[in-house]
C-alpha cells in the first residue's frame, strides 16, 4: 500500500467514525427520549459477570403458533450453524415444533420447544463433572470443554431438550461452540443476549408474534408484566423445576 | 475343615493359551469398536438423541452389578465368619474387581470424549449420583484389593474380618448406587423409583453368583481338580434364594406401577405392546431368567446334575442381560408426558416409541468389557494362588470329615 492509498484509507476510516459517532449519538437520543423505546436491554461488557438481577426467559402464547410453521426452526438453524447430517435420529434440533392433540376432544395445539432453563435443571444435577451449568441469570448452558459425554443429563431432561453431537463437525460459528461427543441444547441465544440484543433468533423470527423473550425478575418488562396480567404455565409444572420458558393456552 | 492347599494354575498348556487367544480376538473387536466410535462418532451406533444409552450400557451396568454380586461368597466367608465359604473368597474377590474392571471400561470407552477421562476424575459436582458412583467404583477397587491382600498375605491376615465387613458394606453401597443412577430420574415413566435401588443389589446378589459358579466350574474343569458336590449344592441353593428374591421384586415393581394410573401406558408397553422389550421381560427376564433356572436348582432331580446347575446359571445371566435392556432401552424409548391427556408428535419422536437397533459396533464394544474381566479372572488365578489344589467333600464338607 502506498502513502496515497493509506492517506485515503484513514480518511475513509475518519468518516466512518464521524458517521457512527453520529450514529450512536441520534440512538442515545432516542433511547432517551421519553416512550420511544419502552425498554432498552445493554449489552453487558465482557468483563463484567452476569447478574442474578435478571432471569432470562420466554413467554410462548401457544395459540397464535401456526401449524405446520417451523419459521423458529429455520431461524435457530441457521442462527447455531446446525444442519442436516445423518437423519433426525442424531442431528441435533435445539427447538422443535411439537404438535399436541387431545386425546378426548381432538382440541390442537402447537407449540415450540426447547431447553425450559429451569431454575432448578436435573441435567444439572446430574452432570458429573459439572460440565452442565447454570449461569445466575438463569441460562442454563454446557461447559463444552469438560463435558465428557457421558448422556446423563439426557436422560434427566424432562423435556428431551438435548442433544448429542453424533458427528464431527468442521463448520462450527464462533458464536455456538460446538464439537463431536459433547451435549448441547438451547443456549437461549445467550450470544445476543449477552450482545444487548435483548431478543432470541427465534423470537426474532416469529412473525407471529408467538415468542416472546425477557426479563422474568423485571417487574416493567413486557414478559413480566404480560404473565402478570394474562398468566402462563409451565410444562411439567409438577416436577417444580420453576422453568423460564412458560406457555399460554395449554 | 481341613488344612487346603492354594495353588495358582500352570497356565502354561496349549489349551489356556488357546483361552487366552479367544479373550485376544474379543479384546481386539472391542478396541477396533472404540476407535471407530471414537473416530466417526456416535451416529455409527444404535444410539440416538431419544435411546441415549444403549446395548454398550447393558453390558456395562450389568458387569458392574455382577461384580459386587460376585462378592458374595467372600462377604458370607468374612463378614459372616462361615468357614465353609473361606476356601471360596479369594476367587470371589478377583471376579470382583475383574467384573468391574470390564463393566467400567466399555463405560469409559462409550464416552462421547472418551480422552477426557482425566476431567471425569478432577472435575466433580457432588449432587450428582454418577459422579458419587465413580468415586464408589475406585473405592471397591481399592477395598476390594485390601481385603484381597488380607486373604493372601498371613501378615496382614488379622484385618480380613474388618476388610471383609468394610467391603461388605462398601458393595451394597456401590449397588445401590447403581440402582439410583436410574431411580434418582424424574424425567421418565420408567425410573423415578426407590424400589430400583434395592432391586439392583438384589440382581447383583443373583447375577454375581451365577457367574461366580461358571468361573469356579470351568476353573476345576479345566485344570483337573476335584470339585465335590458339597461346594456346588451350597452355592446353587444360594442362586436359587437370590433367584427367587429378583423376582419378588420385579413382581412388586410392576404390580405399584400397574396400580398407578398414571403408569399403566408404560406398563402396557413393557408388559404387552412393546415387541421386543415385551419378549425379553416375558422370555428372557422371567421365563428362561428366573422360572427355569428355579426348576432346575429346586426340582430334586435337575438338581442333582452339575450340568444343570451351569444351565441354571447361565440362564440366570440370560436373565439378567434381558432385564437390563428392559430397563434401559424400555425406559428410554417410551414417550415422556408433556402435557396430561394430550398426544404429542413432533420431529423428535415425541409421543411415540422411540426407535433403537443395536449396531455392531456396541456389541463388540460389550463383548470387549467381558473379555477384559474374564482374561484379569484367568491371569489373577495364573499370578496368585487363589483357589484350592481340591474342593473334594472329604475336604470341604463338614458332615464328612
Amino acid at each position: 500500500m502506498d502513502h496515497n492509498d493509506m492517506k485515503e484509507t484513514n480518511k475513509i476510516d475518519q468518516y466512518r467514525r464521524k458517521f457512527l459517532g453520529g450514529s450512536a449519538v441520534a440512538a442515545a437520543g432516542l433511547a432517551l427520549a421519553p416512550g420511544v423505546f419502552l425498554h432498552t436491554v445493554q449489552a453487558k461488557p465482557d468483563d463484567e459477570a452476569v447478574s442474578n438481577k435478571n432471569r432470562w426467559g420466554l413467554l410462548i402464547d401457544t395459540t397464535k403458533c401456526a401449524e405446520g410453521c417451523s419459521d423458529c426452526v429455520t431461524a435457530c438453524n441457521n442462527e447455531h450453524g446446525l444442519r442436516e447430517i445423518h437423519g433426525p435420529a442424531t442431528d441435533s434440533q435445539w427447538i422443535r415444533h411439537v404438535t399436541l392433540k387431545n386425546k378426548q376432544t381432538g382440541h390442537q395445539i402447537d407449540m415450540p420447544m426447547m431447553c425450559q432453563h429451569c431454575e432448578k435443571p436435573p441435567c444439572v444435577d446430574v452432570c458429573p463433572t459439572g460440565a452442565s451449568f447454570k449461569r445466575t441469570d438463569g441460562i442454563v448452558l454446557v461447559d463444552k470443554h469438560i463435558c465428557i459425554g457421558c448422556r446423563y443429563c439426557m436422560m434427566a431432561c424432562p423435556y428431551k431438550a438435548r442433544n448429542l453431537v453424533h458427528e464431527v463437525l468442521t463448520d462450527q460459528l464462533p458464536t455456538a461452540p460446538r464439537g463431536k461427543g459433547t451435549v448441547e441444547s438451547c443456549t437461549l441465544c445467550v450470544h445476543k443476549v449477552d450482545r444487548g440484543d435483548g431478543t432470541t433468533a427465534c423470537a426474532e423470527a416469529c412473525t407471529a408474534g408467538v415468542i416472546l423473550f425477557g426479563d422474568l425478575n423485571d417487574k416493567n418488562s413486557e414478559i413480566s408484566q404480560r404473565l402478570a396480567k394474562e398468566g402462563g404455565q409451565q410444562l411439567r409444572a409438577e416436577l417444580g423445576l420453576n422453568t423460564g420458558v412458560r406457555y399460554q393456552g395449554l | 475343615m481341613k488344612n487346603l492347599r492354594y495353588t495358582s494354575i500352570t497356565g502354561n498348556s496349549s489349551k489356556f493359551l488357546g483361552l487366552l487367544a479367544v479373550y485376544g480376538v474379543f479384546l481386539l473387536l472391542g478396541f477396533y469398536a472404540f476407535v471407530n466410535m471414537e473416530h466417526e462418532g456416535h451416529w455409527i451406533t444404535g444410539m440416538n438423541n431419544q435411546v441415549v444409552w444403549g446395548l454398550p450400557h447393558v453390558f456395562a451396568i450389568f458387569l458392574i452389578v455382577a461384580a459386587s454380586g460376585a462378592l458374595n461368597v467372600a462377604s458370607i466367608a468374612s463378614a459372616f465368619n462361615k468357614s465353609f465359604y473361606k476356601p471360596l473368597a479369594k476367587l470371589s474377590a478377583v471376579l470382583a474387581i475383574a467384573l468391574l474392571a470390564g463393566g467400567l471400561i466399555v463405560l469409559l470407552l462409550d464416552l462421547g470424549r472418551a480422552d477426557r477421562l482425566i476431567i471425569a476424575i478432577t472435575h466433580y459436582n457432588f449432587k450428582s449420583i454418577f459422579a458419587w458412583n465413580i468415586i464408589l467404583y475406585t473405592g471397591f477397587f481399592a477395598i476390594v484389593g485390601v481385603y484381597l491382600w488380607t486373604m493372601l498375605d498371613w501378615q496382614v491376615e488379622k484385618f480380613k474380618r474388618i476388610a471383609g465387613t468394610v467391603a461388605f458394606i462398601w458393595r451394597l453401597i456401590l449397588t445401590t448406587g447403581t440402582g439410583s443412577i436410574f431411580g434418582f430420574l424424574v424425567a421418565r415413566q420408567g425410573y423415578d423409583e426407590a424400589i430400583l435401588a434395592p432391586m439392583f443389589v438384589i440382581m447383583s446378589f443373583s447375577y454375581g453368583m451365577a457367574i461366580y459358579i461358571l468361573v469356579l466350574m470351568a476353573t476345576y474343569k479345566w485344570t483337573g481338580r476335584p470339585l465335590g458336590n458339597a461346594v456346588i449344592k451350597r452355592l446353587r441353593d444360594l442362586l436359587g434364594v437370590f433367584v427367587a428374591a429378583t423376582i419378588y421384586f420385579a413382581v412388586v415393581h410392576h404390580l405399584t406401577n400397574l396400580y398407578i394410573t398414571e403408569h399403566h401406558g408404560y406398563e402396557a408397553y413393557i408388559l404387552r405392546d412393546g415387541g421386543l422389550i415385551t419378549n425379553l421381560f416375558w422370555i428372557g427376564q422371567i421365563v428362561l431368567g428366573s422360572l427355569l433356572p428355579l426348576a432346575l436348582v429346586y426340582c430334586p432331580r435337575p438338581a442333582k446334575s452339575r450340568a444343570m446347575t451351569a444351565l441354571a446359571s447361565i440362564l440366570v445371566i440370560v436373565g439378567g442381560f434381558s432385564a437390563l435392556y428392559v430397563i434401559l432401552i424400555g425406559g428410554q424409548s417410551y414417550p415422556m408426558t408433556l402435557v396430561p391427556g394430550y398426544e404429542a408428535s413432533s420431529s423428535f419422536s415425541d409421543g411415540v416409541i422411540a426407535s433403537y437397533n443395536p449396531s455392531k459396533w456396541e456389541l463388540m464394544l460389550g463383548m470387549g468389557g467381558v473379555a477384559v474381566a474374564l482374561l484379569i479372572v484367568t491371569f489373577g488365578l495364573k499370578i496368585f494362588r487363589l483357589v484350592p489344589e481340591s474342593l473334594a467333600d472329604e475336604l470341604t464338607d463338614p458332615h464328612k470329615s
